[in-house]
């Protein structure tokens, strides 16, 4: 395996082993303790402690399984509604196109971070669903899908417009293959490049649009850690302990860049490159 | 091209409706309303005055027939009071618009100038140290949370080395132009840092899939220089999904500004937003969204236009 797929694919499998191992060392990362508040890096805190006396990594570590959970099902379900609805658009074209596109701009012209927290803030007794921790959860899930999806339906679309008057495809339009048959054997896989880029920017994407709710507070709710909700923390205490916003910021860097860097090296390989 | 560029302002308009009507339907949406409001800020009220008070103010009624009432009022000018800020709605939102324009305009010329001639670069000289470093720089870039560069900038430049203020505005009584421009320089920063990796990665993806194809191979056998090549050929081809790109960069852009403005205490429409939302103030709520989406909605249309001037095969469908 090339250094290109193996180093963030060595991240990405470090980080997940230990985001889901980490319940079994027993330890409870809402511990506090007032009494070594803001503790350098030691051997019991290797990341030292925060403004509760909290332990840093261990903390970051819970962080992650939200984070990586939040990150997969959002993505998926936006990737897939993304390249359905591009794909059709750009192979149909006329009105299916026309009607498509339209309601993807409409989504697109939502300013994404302001709807969010209005998503975010939204009452779901309202809508009469239950209210408990679980709900948190997917509701940032299937908020950050909402709104994942248009991206990908674009750049689809676009590659699939430049496509569509390509010889290849006229000559299987010629051939007599059908709309669905163009769609599937001769567009799809002519996008897989766009896709994977388009799907690395929704899976980091999520993660990004995650860490800023629970940074706005609108997210993830304390004590329960989340990347986000320790930079708001750490925020707060800049001026006392500003090294306390390097930890969880490094670890949503590390980890999204591990996974764009993944799918550029997929699409590399697809397109037939070195 | 008229025709075209006048169907796709009315499809604009179109979308700008079905926007609007989102926006207004999600707000009504949030917590409590503004009987809510009144309930817990007096507590002699009796369910009968609530009743009345619900009928004055029209909540009783269908969303449809409300939503049809505030969108005639807000056509004809009239977007209503802000209640955190007791002034119309227009009024509060005024300076607010024209602080976030300046710190967007700023940002965006700022990461259009460091991205794009990355992006060339990188592509013409694909595989060598300036290209990884390139690509490292933008990986690096697009995976960074704005929020956390922010904050990372005001550790370094405000904690540590005292160089910079951590919140834009200056103190009263020093409120100078220069002053004024000292305070953006950290956060326009943040926001061009985090959208010029994105701008360099699609430029130079573009770049590249142009540069290996077979016209390129011909107008090298022809014997154009390198330069020609990829400011003629390349670059042409490479603009269109670059353009797609930087109006979708346009609304991210709007967020980012959002978030900058929160941590650097800039007030601009991010900021606004976040206290109207979390301070329950729907008619400025609604104004501010409303005007977000109109902004983008622009963006998008001028990307279009820019598709079509530069690939005719687009205006044709």
């Amino acid at each position: 395996m090339s250094p290109r797929f193996a180093l963030p694919l060595g991240i990405l499998a470090v980080l997940a082993l230990a985001a889901a191992a980490i319940p079994l060392l027993g330890a409870d990362p809402d511990a506090i303790d007032l009494a070594k508040r803001y503790a350098g890096p030691s051997l019991t805190h290797p990341l030292g402690t925060d403004e509760l006396g909290r332990d840093v990594a261990l903390r970051l570590l819970y962080g992650a399984r939200v984070s990586l959970a939040v990150a997969i099902a959002a993505a998926l379900a936006a990737v897939a509604i993304g390249t359905a609805i591009g794909l059709a658009a750009g192979t149909l074209g006329g009105r299916i196109d026309g009607a498509l596109m339209r309601a993807t701009d409409a989504v697109l012209a939502l300013p994404v971070l302001p709807v969010l927290i209005v998503l975010a803030a939204i009452d779901t007794q309202k809508l009469g669903l239950p209210q408990s921790d679980d709900v948190g959860l997917w509701r940032i899930i299937v908020i950050v899908a909402l709104f994942g999806w248009p991206k990908v339906a674009r750049l689809v679309r676009a590659t699939a417009l430049a496509l569509v008057n390509r010889d290849f495809v006229r000559a299987a339009t010629a051939l007599g293959a059908g709309r669905l048959r163009i769609m599937a054997v001769h567009i799809l896989p002519n996008c897989a490049g766009p896709l994977l880029v388009a799907t690395a920017l929704a899976a980091g994407g999520t993660i990004l649009y995650e860490s800023v709710l629970s940074f706005l507070g609108l997210g993830i709710q304390p004590p329960t850690a989340s990347w986000g909700n320790m930079l708001t923390n750490a925020q707060e205490t800049i001026w006392q302990a500003p090294w306390l916003a390097l930890w969880p910021g490094l670890a949503i860097l590390l980890t999204v860049t591990a996974i764009n860097l993944l799918a550029d090296a997929l699409q590399d390989k697809i397109a037939g490159r070195r | 091209m008229m025709r075209y560029a006048l169907q796709r302002a009315l499809q604009g308009v179109l979308v700008l409706v079905a926007a609007s009507f989102a926006i207004y339907v999600l707000l009504g949406l949030m917590p409590g309303d503004p009987i809510d409001l009144m309930i817990s800020g007096n507590p002699q009220i009796t369910p009968d005055d609530v009743r009345r008070l619900r009928e004055l103010y029209g909540i009783d009624r269908p969303i449809l027939a409300r939503y049809a009432e505030w969108a005639t009022a807000a056509l004809q000018g009239d977007l209503g009071y802000s209640r955190l800020y007791a002034k119309p709605v227009l009024a509060a939102i005024g300076p607010a618009l024209a602080n976030t324009g300046v710190l967007m305009l700023a940002a965006f010329a700022a990461a259009l100038a460091i991205g794009l001639p990355l992006g060339l670069l990188a592509a013409a000289k694909r595989g060598s140290a300036a290209d990884a470093a390139i690509n490292g720089f933008a990986f690096v870039s697009a995976a960074t949370p704005s929020f956390w560069l922010g904050l990372m900038l005001i550790a370094l430049f405000a904690v540590v080395l005292g160089w910079l203020p951590a919140s834009a505005l200056p103190l009263p009584g020093q409120d100078g132009l220069g002053a004024r421009l000292v305070g953006l320089v950290l956060p326009v920063a943040t926001l061009a840092l985090v959208e010029a990796g994105e701008y360099a990665r699609y430029m130079r993806s573009a770049a590249s899939e142009a540069l290996a194809q077979d016209w390129v191979r011909t107008a090298r056998a022809k014997g154009a220089s390198s330069t020609r090549v990829l400011f003629g050929h390349v670059l042409r081809n490479a603009a269109i999904p670059v353009a797609t790109v930087a109006a979708l960069g346009f609304g991210g852009l709007f967020s980012g500004a959002l978030v900058t403005e929160t941590i650097f205490a800039y007030p601009g429409m991010g900021k606004l937003i976040y206290d109207a939302i979390l301070g329950s103030d729907y008619n400025l709520a609604l104004a501010c969204l409303l005007m977000a989406a109109g902004l983008v909605i622009v963006a998008n249309f001028a990307a279009d236009l820019a598709y079509a001037a530069l690939d005719p095969r687009v205006s044709v469908a």
